[in-house]
């Protein structure tokens, strides 16, 4: 079985979509303005489960998992979702995410050409993002 | 009194420290100009009261011993957010790219004449036979070694001289701390952050002598995306008096 990452999403607090990149082909392909609506939708479902949990002080959906993807989301303190689509037997989606996360705080939040909540536009931060995601050998 | 009183028409000058009480008579708010003109030497006589700032109840960075700090670090990511803002206020202040290049190397020109003195004094300052570099090839490599590994632990990677004119010289560094975090958007693809450590060099030629005109360029190869070369173009004196000097040895 194969442990591909699909793709990565990044949504701001507002559930705008700041960042969205594919590593592998497998997922179907969508227009820029699916990939928006996507995005709303995703920050929207995220906010419901956090309320409709049985578990008081829930965070909200942290993994969904189907038959051909698993989809890791990690919220940050801040407020920022980190979304990583893989195949369902990846072993270490938290992790690349934290990684991800990382690199946005080093490549992103210390460039003074970046304006927060907005997408994200940053040859450093794609450079450490392959990184992350295909590490040298 | 052991002293005459002097002769009205006699230079204050002539009187040593003999009667400071005399001259003391302008109070402290009198404009210290019209002092220094009448009598420029006793200047140092007078005893007037000099204010001090309110302490701060601690001590602070500019009280400790000066070879107290040596080899201090700062955190990266301390600097990393600190200069973002300093660009992105300057940014917000100049017209265009030039001036916001000029403005940053003015900020390191402020640093660069400072740490001058300070590494100077921690590494000679102590000693009995302090030296000092005349020459343009060895001042070039104090800062492509010395300089550097002082400021970001690591010599610089490259030390050239340009082919085109005899007064250029180029510093290069593949991966530049200052800037690390600091991704340059399309639209401003002739700016270069590391004007900031241009800057630091220009002040730090100067104070040594050598006086020239310092900028820095992104110039990225191969494996090292953020490759940055401080060109430094010295001025007509510094290479006058260089080739004086090659001449007459």
């Amino acid at each position: 079985m194969s442990n591909t990452v699909f793709s990565l999403w990044i949504l701001n607090k507002a559930g705008g979509l700041m960042y969205n990149r594919t590593f592998s082909e497998g997922l179907a392909q969508l227009t820029s303005n699916e990939q928006l609506v996507l995005a709303g939708t995703l920050h929207g479902i995220h906010a419901i489960t956090a309320r409709i949990s049985p578990v008081p002080r829930s965070s909200g959906l942290e993994v969904i998992e189907a038959e051909s993807f698993k989809m890791t989301v990690f919220l940050t303190a801040t407020g920022n979702k980190f979304v990583l689509i893989t195949t369902p037997s990846h072993p270490s989606a938290e992790l690349l995410l934290q990684r991800a996360y990382e690199a946005y705080a080093d490549t992103v939040m210390k460039n003074p050409f970046h304006t927060p909540e907005m997408p994200i536009r940053s040859e450093g931060f794609d450079l450490r993002i392959a990184q992350v995601m295909h590490p040298p050998k | 009194m052991a002293h005459p009183a002097p002769h009205p028409r006699t230079s204050l000058l002539s009187t040593g420290s003999s009667r400071p009480s005399s001259i003391a008579s302008p109070p402290p708010t009198s404009p210290p100009s019209s002092i220094r003109e009448r009598h420029p030497s006793t200047l140092s006589q007078l005893s007037v009261p000099l204010r001090r700032a309110p302490s701060l109840g601690y001590p602070t960075n500019l009280d400790r011993p000066l070879n107290r700090l040596k080899g201090a670090e700062v955190a990266l990511g301390a600097w990393a957010f600190l200069y973002a803002e300093i660009v992105a206020y300057s940014q917000a202040r100049v017209d265009g790219i030039a001036e916001l290049e000029r403005k940053l190397n003015t900020l390191g020109h402020r640093v660069g004449a400072r740490y001058l003195e300070l590494l100077v004094f921690r590494s000679e300052g102590m000693s009995k036979a302090p030296k000092r570099e005349t020459r343009l090839l060895p001042v070039l490599h104090f800062i492509h070694t010395t300089l550097w590994k002082a400021l970001f632990n690591k010599p610089a990677d490259a030390l050239e001289k340009s082919r085109e004119a005899a007064d250029e010289y180029m510093i290069s560094d593949n991966t530049p701390p200052l800037t690390r975090s600091i991704s340059i958007p399309s639209d401003l693809s002739s700016l270069s952050c590391e004007a900031f450590t241009a800057g630091i060099v220009e002040a730090v030629l100067d104070g040594l002598g050598f006086p020239a005109r310092v900028t820095a360029h992104s110039v990225p190869a191969p494996g090292y995306p953020q490759r940055t070369t401080i060109l430094v173009k010295f001025n007509e004196g510094v290479m006058e008096r260089e080739e004086a000097l090659g001449q007459g040895r």
